[in-house]
């Protein structure tokens, strides 16, 4: 291809070649993400935009999630919010948030006030706590998932602070800002000394 | 009326606040809701708490919604909305100016040890999630039998979770649990 060739036939090489979305297109593709997503929406995400509408690169939307992961906050929600402004500014942000969040919240409350109406009801209640048991077990398997690199690089230090906020919130039920205002600093200190000590 | 706004109020400032702490997603902040919502508010009791979990587990929609079923509870559809919206915004503006932020000065090398360090600590609250949880769940010890299964057969295979919660769903219909 000739250099001086019109710049909007290129399509750039480290995109995945396909038209940005508008925002009706966000709202959309962000709803059907999320009304698929039972029990967790990034599968779904992740198959929307990278697989069905190729609008990041699986590298792109790995690089994405990490930075919406280390935020606080819901992740999905950071994501859809990141993504929407990466197209179309913060337009786009509110498309993909309103798209994600619209109508599940819709369902959320029809389920409370029905449940606020007919809570009660023995059998339901017998479902309903069925369910929960279910639901702590995949709970803790998605925990026990997230330990598994600490427990094979041999992690010490790393599960020793599990250990610590693990104890400080679920035994000694402390509230959730004083044990982090206290750990995150300590957790980030620890974490530059160790590189800093080991490079690479 | 009063009273109404004046908790509406309280549910805006204390998840607007939580959502600034929830390191490593919703999920992680359970410990947190929980000791609000049933321990300092009384907004329900614990086995409503373990009910809202579950519907929120097995209903469409990313797991954090489960503060609209709280957020209902206290003050009906504007608690729900206003719960939901205060647990969502402000880390989706913070998301947003990161975002803007990172893409300027890309090559710091900071965001990776920060992301490192943070990842131990939202293992840790998703694991006193999972405790605070199982101890208002599991009332019995089939009920626990029933936890353990499930965490086992999410951990060991690929099968999709919503069987595991319809099976749940099923033995407690059933009055096993």
């Amino acid at each position: 291809m000739p250099p001086d060739s019109p710049p909007a036939a290129v399509p750039a090489p480290d995109l995945p070649a396909s038209t940005p979305p508008g925002l009706s297109a966000l709202f959309v593709a962000f709803a059907k993400i999320s009304l698929a997503g039972f029990g967790g929406v990034l599968v779904w995400a992740r198959r929307g935009i990278v697989d069905q509408h190729r609008w990041m690169t699986a590298d792109e939307f790995n690089e994405t999630y990490a930075l919406c992961h280390f935020l606080p906050g819901p992740n999905v929600v950071n994501l859809s919010v990141v993504f929407g402004s990466r197209f179309r500014g913060i337009p786009g942000s509110i498309a993909a948030f309103a798209g994600l969040l619209g109508p599940p919240v819709v369902i959320m409350t029809i389920l409370a006030a029905l449940y606020a109406r007919y809570g009660e009801i023995d059998a339901l209640r017998r479902i309903l706590a069925g369910v929960s048991c279910a639901a702590v077990g995949l709970l803790l398997s998605a925990v026990f998932r997230m330990m598994m690199p600490l427990v094979k690089r041999r992690d010490l230090v790393a599960l020793v602070l599990v250990a610590a906020v693990f104890v400080a919130i679920g035994l000694l039920r402390l509230p959730l800002a004083a044990v982090l205002l206290v750990a995150i600093p300590l957790s980030i200190a620890i974490t530059f000394a160790m590189r800093r000590r080991v490079p690479a | 009326m009063n009273s109404d706004s004046n908790s509406i109020l309280t549910l805006g400032w204390t998840f607007g606040l939580m959502s600034l702490f929830a390191v490593g997603g919703a999920n992680a902040a359970i410990p947190e809701m929980h000791r609000v919502a049933v321990d300092v508010q009384h907004w329900m009791t614990d086995k409503q708490f373990a009910d809202v979990f579950a519907i929120s587990q097995m209903s469409p929609g990313p797991n954090v919604l489960i503060v609209t079923l709280i957020g209902y509870a206290v003050a009906g559809v504007a608690g729900a909305l206003v719960a939901t919206l205060a647990m969502c915004v402000p880390t989706a503006v913070l998301a947003y100016c990161v975002s803007r932020l990172l893409t300027r000065s890309s090559h710091s090398r900071w965001p990776a040890i920060i992301q490192a360090a943070l990842v131990p600590l939202s293992i840790g609250l998703m694991g006193a999630s999972g405790l605070i949880l199982a101890l208002t769940s599991d009332r019995s010890w089939i009920a626990a039998l029933v936890t353990a299964m499930s965490a086992v057969l999410a951990f060991a295979t690929r099968l999709n979770p919503l069987w595991l919660l319809l099976a749940g769903g099923c033995l407690g219909f059933a009055g096993v649990i």
